[in-house]
C-alpha cells in the first residue's frame, strides 16, 4: 500500500507518527482513506474546490500537476509541501 | 482654468508649436501634448535618468525642466536618433551587445550616451560609468549596457568594435560557460531580440503610454496614517469641482455585489483584496487608497482628490515583526487566526501562516556535532526597483466588457484577480499585454486596476492611472524584511549534521509572504541528515509585501551562508570546498521531504572552485574576497503556445506568457530548432487574455522552460500536420516522410523533396491552414544556484564598501540565448549589491516611510559597480527537451551573504543586518558610537 509522509504539523492527527501506511489508486483515495484512518486529516490538506491552493502533492519525491487525480502505484511514497511560486 | 502658452521649438529637427499648461513639465509635453511616448517617466524629481533628454545639445532630465522653458529652444529625444540611414550607432551597439533588457530604461540611457559621446568620442569605462551614474538601470547591472556603449564609440570613431560584447575578465577561461553542449542549431546562439528594435528606438508601448479617445486621468487619495480606523470620506467637493468625471470610494466596490450585507457575507480573502484596493473601514499601511477621481487632466485630479475629506481616528502601529507576534501586540485584523497547515489557531493574530520542515532528529543531530553555532540575522524592507511605475488605463465597455492595459507579469492572474475584486465575470475582463518596465516579482500584483475600472464604469469613459514614484515606494509590495534565527552543527570533518532555523517574515498588511520558498531554498542545496525549519508569517503595518526575484530566499541564503562562513573558519575549511562537500544530489531529501530530481550543484560549485577568479591572489590594505551559494526552485506549471505557419514560410508565434526581459526571443529559438528555420522566421507575440489559452504569470523562472516546453510541442504538432500535407501531395504514406534541415523527403525517392517554404506555400491547397496549440503544464524545473565570489574593500573611515570584482557562477540548464543568460546573472547580481550595501525602508514610529524617493533609497548606479564576470554551467535538464532550466532567481540570493563575509574578513567583525550601511560598519567597528 501507499505511504504517505505526514507534514511535520498534521502530526497531531497521527499521534505523532510521521509515516502512515493507506490504501488507494489515486491520490483522491488515498486522502479519503487516511481520513478514515486518522479523522481530520481531509479537513485540513483540502478546501470546497479540492487541494488547498497553498498545497502540492508529491509522489515519489516528485510534484504532480494533476493534484488530487494523479494515479499512484501501490509501493508510492505521498507527501505534502507547501506551495511555491516566484517572482 | 490656466491660461495655457504657445510655444514655439524644434523638436527632433522638425518645428513645433504647441500649447502648454505652465505647470507641465518637458516631460509631459513630449509625452502628453506631442505624443512622443518614447521618453518615459521614472521618478518625476530627477533622480533616475529615465526621462533624458537633449535640450540644445545639452543632457537634461525633462521632468526637471518646464515645457514653456523651451520656447525657441531644440529638443532631441530618443525619436530623433534614427533617420533613413537607420538606426543610430548606439542603439545599433545596444541591440547587438543586448545593453537593454526591460527596455524603461534604455531611450534615456541611449540619449545620455549620446550626450557623452558628442562632448567625449573616446570614453574610458570609468568615465562611461561616472557619466551613466545618473541614469538608473535595474536590469541590466550595467556591464551590457557600458559594453554597447564603449562599442558604440569604437563605431562613431570609425574604430572596428573590439570590446567584447559578453561578460569576460582578463584571466576568465574564455567561453564563460562550461558543461554539456547540445550541440544544437539555434539554441545557444545569441540573436538579436525580436522586441529589441523597439526598445532601442523608444516605439515599445508601455502602460503610461497608452492614450484612448475621451480618457480621464485619475488619481488616489491615500491614508497619511499606517493604523486608522476611518469616520467618515467627505467626497462632495472634490465631486463638483469642474472637470471631475467621477469619485469612488470602498462603498462603491461593495455595491457592485447588489446586496446590502455583502461585506459581511464574502470571504475573509476578498475582504483583504477589496481592502488593498480601497479601505473600507479601517486603514493599515500609510498610503493605502481610501478614495480616488478621476477628471479631464491629472491636475484637475491631484486638486480633487486633495479636496476629498477623510477623517481618521488613528490606531497603534506594529511595524516589527518579533513585536507584532506578541500575545499583547496590537491587531491589524480581528479575523486572522495563525493557519498551521490547516489548524487555525485559538485566538486572533498577527501571525497569518506557520510552515514547518522536518526531518530526521535535529536535536540528536546538534549533540552529535563538534561544533554548534546559532545567530540571529535581520534583513530589512527592499523594494523590487523596477522603473517603470505601475500605470492602467481601464476602459469599462457598454457591453460590460472591460478592457485593461496594465503593467503586469501575469495576464491571466491579474484577470482573475480583477474580476474578483470587481465581482465581475472573468470572461468580461480583458488584460491587453504591455512591455513592462521591469518586475523582479513586484508586478504579479493588483493594485490600481479596480480603481481605474471603477472610475471609468462610473465616467463612462476610459480611464487611467499612473503611480508617482512616492506611491511606488508607499504603496506597492516591498519583499519583507525579516529576522532569522539559524542553528547549525557540524562534525570536525566537515559534515553538516543537523540545522534549525526560525524565520519571520512581514506579510506586510495583509497576509501572504512567500515564506514556502524562504523555507525551502534556505538549505536545499546541502544534504543534511537532521533539520527543522519554521516559518512565520506575520502582518504589520506596511505595504502588502509581493515577491521579489527568489522571494524571501535571499534573507535566508544570508542567514544559512553567513553561518557556513564562520563554521568554515571555525572548522579551517575552505568554504567552497565545505559546500562542495556537503552539497546535495539526485537522491537527496531535502528538509522538506520531496526527493530532489537531477540537479548541478556539485557541478556549478567545482565551476567556482576552479574559476580564476577565487585563485587571483587579493592585495591592498582593507580587501579581501567573500563566496556564498543560494538556490532557487523553478517553478513549471500551465503555459499555452499556439503557431500560425505563413504562407511565406515564417511562423506568427502567441502566448499569453508576459515578456519581461527577453522571453519572446528565448521560445522563439525553441520553436525555431524543431522547425528546422531561422529565428528571424519566428514572429512572436504576447496576446491578450481573449485570445490565447491559460498562462501561469512570468514568474519563478518559469516562462523560457515551462513556454518553451509548449511552444517545442506546438511545433511538433506544426511538423506533423506539415508531414501529413507533403504524404498528401506525394500520394505516399506519412510514416515515409522524413524533415531534416528544413527540407522534406521521402524515404525511397530521392527525387521528392519539398523544402519548409514551398509546403507553407501550398497549404491551403493541400487541406486549408496550418496551425498548431498547445496547453501544458509541466511539473517544476530543476533547481539552479548560484555561487558568488566577490572582492571589496573597505574605506575604514567613512565605512563605504567598494565592490572590486564579482564573478556569479549559475547553473542554467541549456543556456538558450547566452546572453540573455548572462544578463540576468548580471542584474540579479547588482540587485544583491543593493539589497547587501544600500537599500532598505526606513520607517518613523507612526509608520510613515521616510525614503520614498530615489534619492533617499538608493539603488546601485553604474559607478558603484565592476563589469561582472560570469560563469555559466550548463548541466541540461532532463525534464526538457533541450535541457532548459529557469535562470532568473538564484543569481541574487548569495550577493549579501558574500559581502557579508568578505567585509567580516577585513573588519573581524560578522555584519548581522542588511544592509551593511557605511554607518552600520562604521558602527560595528567602533568608528562611531
Amino acid at each position: 500500500m501507499p505511504r504517505v509522509v505526514i507534514p511535520p504539523l498534521m502530526r497531531d492527527l497521527t499521534a505523532g507518527q510521521a509515516c502512515v501506511t493507506v490504501a488507494g489508486r489515486t491520490v483522491r483515495e488515498v486522502l479519503d482513506c487516511l481520513e478514515t484512518a486518522f479523522p481530520g486529516t481531509r479537513e485540513r490538506l483540502l478546501d470546497k474546490e479540492g487541494l488547498r491552493s497553498d498545497i502540492w502533492v508529491a509522489v515519489d519525491g516528485e510534484i504532480t500537476p494533476s493534484g488530487l487525480l494523479t494515479e499512484i502505484a501501490e509501493n508510492s511514497e505521498l507527501s505534502f509541501v507547501p506551495a511555491i511560486e516566484g517572482g | 482654468m490656466v491660461d495655457r502658452q504657445r510655444i514655439k521649438a524644434k523638436v527632433n529637427g522638425e518645428e513645433v508649436e504647441f500649447l502648454c499648461d505652465p505647470r507641465q513639465s518637458l516631460l509631459e509635453c513630449l509625452r502628453d501634448v506631442l505624443n512622443l511616448t518614447g521618453t518615459k517617466e521614472g521618478c518625476n524629481d530627477g533622480n533616475c535618468g529615465v526621462c533624458a533628454v537633449l535640450l540644445d545639445g545639452q543632457l537634461v532630465n525633462s521632468c526637471l525642466v518646464l515645457g514653456c522653458e523651451v520656447n525657441g529652444r531644440e529638443v532631441t529625444t530618443i525619436e530623433g536618433l534614427a533617420d533613413w540611414r537607420g538606426l543610430h550607432p548606439l542603439q545599433q551597439a545596444f541591440l547587438e551587445h543586448n545593453g537593454y533588457q526591460c527596455g524603461y530604461c534604455t531611450p534615456g540611457v541611449i540619449m545620455a550616451a549620446k550626450a557623452l559621446l558628442d562632448e567625449k568620442p573616446n570614453p574610458t569605462e570609468e568615465e562611461i560609468r561616472h557619466w551613466l551614474a545618473g541614469n538608473l538601470c535595474r536590469c541590466t547591472g550595467y556591464d551590457k549596457l557600458v559594453r554597447a556603449v564603449m562599442d558604440a564609440a569604437a563605431r562613431v570613431r570609425g574604430d572596428v568594435p573590439s570590446f567584447p560584447g559578453r561578460a569576460m575578465h582578463p584571466d576568465d577561461s574564455g567561453t564563460g560557460r562550461s558543461g554539456i553542449m547540445g550541440g544544437y542549431r539555434v539554441i545557444g546562439t545569441r540573436p538579436v531580440r525580436t522586441d529589441g528594435a523597439d526598445k532601442v528606438t523608444g516605439k515599445a508601448v508601455f502602460a503610461a503610454d497608452v492614450r484612448l479617445p475621451g480618457m480621464l486621468y485619475a488619481k488616489a487619495v491615500r491614508s497619511p496614517y499606517a493604523h486608522a480606523r476611518i469616520r467618515s470620506i467627505d467626497t462632495s467637493k472634490a465631486a463638483t469641482l469642474p472637470g471631475v468625471k467621477a469619485v469612488i470610494a470602498a462603498e462603491d466596490l461593495w455595491a457592485l455585489d447588489g446586496i446590502a450585507d455583502a461585506r459581511a457575507n464574502c470571504r475573509r480573502n476578498v475582504r483583504y483584496a477589496r481592502d488593498k484596493i480601497l479601505a473600507y473601514d479601517i486603514v493599515r499601511f500609510a498610503g493605502q487608497p481610501v478614495a480616488a477621481v478621476a477628471a479631464v487632466d491629472r491636475f484637475v485630479a491631484a486638486e480633487a482628490a486633495a479636496l476629498v475629506a477623510v477623517e481618521y481616528d488613528p490606531l497603534p502601529v506594529v511595524l516589527d515583526v518579533r513585536e507584532a507576534m506578541k500575545e499583547d501586540a496590537p491587531l491589524l485584523h480581528n479575523d486572522l487566526f495563525t493557519d498551521s497547515l490547516g489548524k487555525r489557531g485559538d485566538r486572533p493574530s498577527n501571525i497569518a501562516r506557520h510552515v514547518q520542515f522536518l526531518k530526521g532528529d535535529p536535536e540528536k543531530g546538534f549533540a552529535k556535532s563538534d561544533i554548534v553555532i546559532e545567530r540571529e540575522v535581520r534583513t530589512a524592507t527592499v523594494h523590487q526597483g523596477y522603473l517603470e511605475p505601475p500605470a492602467v488605463v481601464a476602459d469599462w465597455g457598454e457591453d460590460d466588457t472591460i478592457t485593461v492595459y496594465c503593467s503586469t507579469q501575469g495576464l491571466f492572474t491579474s484577470r482573475a484577480e480583477i474580476a474578483r475584486v470587481l465581482n465581475h465575470p472573468e470572461s468580461r475582463v480583458r488584460l491587453v499585454p504591455m512591455e513592462v518596465g521591469g518586475g523582479f516579482g513586484g508586478k504579479g500584483q493588483v493594485y490600481e486596476e479596480p480603481i481605474a475600472a471603477l472610475l471609468s464604469r462610473k465616467a463612462r469613459r476610459p480611464v487611467k492611472i499612473a503611480m508617482t514614484r512616492s506611491e511606488v515606494h508607499q504603496v506597492t509590495g516591498p519583499t519583507p524584511g525579516t529576522c532569522i534565527k539559524v542553528k547549525m552543527g557540524v562534525s570536525k570533518d566537515g559534515w553538516i549534521q543537523a540545522v534549525k532555523a526560525e524565520l519571520l517574515y512581514e506579510a506586510g498588511a495583509f497576509p501572504g509572504a512567500f515564506i514556502d520558498a524562504g523555507a525551502r531554498c534556505m538549505f536545499g542545496h546541502y544534504d543534511i541528515p537532521n533539520g527543522q525549519i519554521d516559518a512565520y508569517d506575520v502582518v504589520v503595518n506596511k505595504p502588502k509585501s509581493a515577491p521579489y526575484r527568489a522571494p524571501c530566499v535571499t534573507q535566508a541564503a544570508f542567514a544559512a551562508e553567513t553561518i557556513i562562513d564562520e563554521i568554515c573558519e571555525k572548522l579551517k575549511m575552505d568554504p567552497l570546498e565545505f559546500r562542495l562537500k556537503n552539497a546535495a544530489v539526485e537522491g537527496t531529501r531535502e528538509l522538506s521531504g520531496l526527493v530532489l530530481p537531477q540537479v548541478g550543484f556539485k557541478e556549478t560549485i567545482k565551476a567556482a572552485l576552479e574559476h580564476p577568479h577565487y585563485h587571483t591572489p587579493l592585495t591592498g590594505p582593507h580587501r579581501a574576497r567573500g563566496v556564498a551559494a543560494g538556490l532557487w526552485f523553478a517553478a513549471g506549471g500551465p503555459s499555452t503556445c499556439s503557431l500560425t505557419l505563413n504562407g511565406d514560410g515564417s511562423v506568427n508565434l502567441a502566448t499569453g506568457s508576459v515578456d519581461l526581459q527577453g522571453t519572446r526571443t528565448s521560445i522563439a529559438m525553441q520553436a525555431a530548432e524543431v522547425l528546422g528555420i531561422a529565428v528571424e522566421d519566428i514572429h512572436p507575440a504576447v496576446v491578450d487574455t481573449s485570445s490565447t489559452g491559460f498562462n501561469m504569470p512570468t514568474v519563478g523562472s518559469r516562462t523560457t522552460f515551462a513556454t518553451g516546453i509548449a511552444a517545442i510541442e506546438a511545433a511538433k504538432k506544426l511538423l506533423t500536420e506539415m508531414c501529413n500535407r507533403v504524404a498528401r501531395l506525394w500520394a505516399v504514406d506519412i510514416e515515409t516522410v522524413r524533415f531534416e534541415a528544413g527540407v522534406f523527403t521521402a524515404s525511397g525517392d530521392q527525387k521528392l523533396q519539398l523544402t519548409f517554404k514551398e509546403v507553407a506555400a501550398r497549404q491551403n491547397a493541400t487541406g486549408g491552414p496550418i496551425y498548431a496549440a498547445v496547453a501544458v503544464s509541466p511539473a517544476g524545473s530543476a533547481g539552479t544556484i548560484s555561487v558568488h565570489i566577490v572582492d571589496v574593500e573597505l574605506d575604514p573611515d567613512t565605512g563605504k564598501t567598494k565592490v572590486l570584482r564579482f564573478t556569479s557562477i549559475q547553473d542554467a540548464g541549456t543556456a538558450v540565448h547566452p546572453d540573455l543568460v548572462e544578463g540576468q546573472m548580471q542584474g540579479g547580481t547588482v540587485q544583491s549589491i543593493g539589497w547587501a550595501l544600500n537599500e532598505g525602508y526606513q520607517y518613523d514610529n507612526e509608520g510613515r516611510l521616510l525614503n520614498d524617493t530615489l534619492q533617499d533609497y538608493r539603488l546601485p548606479t553604474a559607478l558603484d559597480v565592476p563589469m561582472i564576470d560570469t560563469a555559466i554551467v550548463e548541466v541540461p535538464n532532463p525534464r526538457h527537451p533541450f535541457g532548459v532550466k529557469g535562470v532568473g532567481e538564484s543569481t541574487i540570493t548569495p550577493g549579501p551573504a558574500a559581502l557579508a563575509n568578505a567585509l567580516y574578513r577585513i573588519t573581524g567583525v560578522r555584519m548581522r543586518e542588511l544592509p551593511m550601511s557605511p554607518l552600520r560598519i562604521l558602527k560595528a567597528t567602533g568608528v562611531i558610537e
